[in-house]
């Protein structure tokens, strides 16, 4: 089982900032998680696909296609609006 | 130095240690960010800072090793608040000492700047009227966009 993080706006959109979930067989890059969140929860996709949105792995910030596997925490980050 | 807080801080107890430390340093910049008081019908009552421990402090001593290759300076302190704030609060304090007073003018602006668009910190406005999220400003990326550099891409 896969832990996802939503932060800022996407905790929102997705109704919790944590969620667990297993990762559906050939899902193993983020940009086919995505697709499959999107699936279930069209407003969320489309939320997660937004170009702006940046990704980390295991608390490393990774790209769209990264590798995933269960047992994986996969942080989603909106824009950011420190300082 | 990077710290994350919890609580509110005191720019001037920190404004003075950071000074006190600072042996041999010709010039010190400091930059206090506070919550903007608003006027009007409906104005912030509060504000929520949230971040990604483990990640967020990542991002933040990239800026400064970013800083550092850039500039000649000594010590760097960025103090950044997160939880709950007030209007008129510190958010974000930003200390950097140097031999020459140019490399901290300099360096000071380019971490704000950084902080304002690759930290990882989102902010959540709080009104009566209801709540929500800040978006970047465009002001902000135009800024950052000073300081990129060949090098960077």
């Amino acid at each position: 089982m896969a832990r996802l993080l939503f932060f800022g706006k996407l905790g929102d959109i997705a109704g919790a900032r944590t969620r667990e979930y297993v990762l559906p067989a050939g899902v193993d890059v983020i940009d086919a998680l995505i697709d499959a969140i999107a699936r279930e929860d069209e407003t969320l996709g489309a939320a997660l696909s937004e170009k702006s949105v940046r990704f980390a792995v295991n608390e490393t910030i990774a790209a769209r296609d990264a590798p995933i596997h269960n047992e994986d925490e996969i942080a989603f980050l909106p824009p950011v609006s420190g300082g | 130095m990077i710290r994350i807080c919890q609580e509110p801080f005191d720019p001037g107890a920190e404004i003075r240690a950071f000074e006190k430390n600072e042996k041999s340093a010709g010039a010190i910049v400091t930059f206090v960010g506070k919550v903007r008081g608003e006027e009007g019908a409906d104005p912030v009552k509060e504000l929520l800072l949230e971040h990604f421990p483990g990640v967020t402090e990542g991002s933040i001593a990239k800026i400064e090793r970013d800083a550092r290759r850039r500039w000649n300076i000594d010590e760097v302190l960025i103090l950044h608040r997160v939880g709950r704030l007030r209007p008129s609060e510190p958010i974000v304090l930003v200390c950097v000492s140097a031999a020459h007073r140019r490399d901290t003018f300099l360096a000071a602006d380019f971490v704000m700047d950084y902080l304002k668009t690759q930290a990882f910190f989102w902010k959540k406005e709080r009104r009566d009227g209801g709540e929500n999220w800040v978006e970047p400003r465009r002001d902000d990326y135009l800024d950052a966009e000073r300081w990129a550099s060949p090098k960077e891409t």
